[in-house]
């Protein structure tokens, strides 16, 4: 069972690597990666460091993907939006 | 010497520097005329330098993936007890760490107390970030221009408008848990997992948060630049003070007289209390900065 989770977790980790590097929209490129953290932290917190699991949920998957957001907006290349 | 040092230090800052450099462009321009490509037309080369592109990256690429599988296939296995990495220092960490430093997480009792110059470095690391990040995109009247405070108008209105109402709802429904739990993980680092660090960043993102729904002016209201500096620099001073006693004691541990405490109880385990809340003041100030700076340009 943990096995099979384990597994499930790498193929997901592998697949959201990738397509954050595919995607055409920098938008959809930065919401892939904050997911990517999201795994990350689960697969912290079952090889058994806590500690690492909630930096990395607060700086991986918060804080770095609201600064790759507000960068985007800044230099306005967030399409769909009212202040492109 | 000096003076002349700091004054062009102080004109690179404000922009005011001037081009003295002298610009080496002939002996440039013959060597790249005397290049075999620079004859073949614009849209030959710009096709040939797109080819050579992708053919060097892939090349780098596959390189840099097979080092490193090949790297990962020949480490030792995770959590094996013959594995290098479980020598005398991590022996000694984990039977007498409860004993020396009192603190029943261990982690916090490595980065706070036997390597408490290192987290003290990784702090004034962030510390140094944020004040470049202030250098380069701080708007005052030497760094903005008439036409960017027009467009920076219009963003504000923009931002007005479209206030949304769920967003702000759901912040102010979530915004005291997220508050809640990064003091928790401050006051607790030496208990339970978390520390400094992690609770600073999850208050700062409970700021960043805040600010994003209802505009940085309303967190303004309670945390101006004012109080950024002064937290910020007086949380770093009060960890320099607080651990200055290592320079004294050596770095044998010899009796120091701080009282450890019960393993477990809030108040135990020395001084881990005081340098996390300082090290989780400075992380959440630096977090909440960087996306100000970032958003706005200003604290």
């Amino acid at each position: 069972m943990t096995i099979a989770f384990e597994l499930l977790l790498i193929l997901a980790l592998i697949l959201c690597a990738v397509s954050a590097l595919t995607s055409r929209r920098l938008l959809v490129a930065v919401v892939i990666y904050m997911a990517y953290s999201l795994i990350m932290t689960v697969i912290w917190a079952l090889l058994q460091s806590p500690d690492l699991a909630i930096t990395e949920a607060a700086v991986g998957a918060g804080v770095t993907g609201i600064l790759f957001l507000t960068t985007l907006k800044k230099i306005h290349a967030l399409k769909g939006t009212k202040d492109e | 010497m000096k003076k002349n040092t700091w004054k062009a230090f102080t004109a690179w800052v404000n922009g005011t520097a001037e081009e003295s450099r002298p610009l080496r462009r002939e002996a440039g321009q013959s060597a790249h005329e005397k290049h075999p490509l620079f004859h073949l037309n614009e849209e030959m080369r710009v096709r040939l330098f797109r080819w050579e592109y992708r053919a060097v990256a892939l090349i780098v690429c596959l390189t840099v993936v097979a080092v490193l599988l090949f790297t990962v296939f020949h480490l030792p296995l995770f959590g094996e007890p013959n594995n290098p990495a479980v020598n005398e220092v991590v022996e000694r960490y984990v039977e007498k760490g409860l004993e020396e430093t009192g603190a029943v997480n261990m982690v916090s009792g490595m980065i706070l107390d036997y390597r408490a110059f290192d987290t003290f470095g990784e702090s004034s690391v962030l510390f140094l970030a944020v004040t470049s990040v202030m250098m380069l995109l701080l708007r005052d009247e030497k760094n903005i221009s008439a036409e960017e405070d027009i467009q920076e108008a219009h963003e504000r209105i923009i931002e007005k408008e479209a206030s949304d109402r769920i967003l702000q709802k759901v912040v102010s429904l979530v915004m005291p848990c997220i508050f809640l739990f990064g003091i928790y993980v401050v006051l607790n680092g030496h208990i339970s997992p978390g520390g400094g660090f992690s609770g600073g960043a999850i208050m700062g993102a409970g700021l960043i948060l805040y600010g994003s729904a209802f505009g940085t002016d309303k967190v303004r209201e309670i945390f101006t630049m004012k109080t950024f500096r002064r937290i910020t620099s007086s949380a770093l001073l009060c960890y320099a003070a607080s651990k200055a006693y290592s320079f004294y004691t050596g770095a044998n541990g010899l009796p120091t007289g701080i009282p450890l405490g019960t393993p477990g109880a809030i108040f135990s385990s020395g001084l881990i209390l005081v340098l996390d809340i300082c090290v989780g003041m400075v992380v959440a100030c630096t977090m909440y900065g960087f996306y100000v700076l970032f958003a706005r340009g200003e604290i």
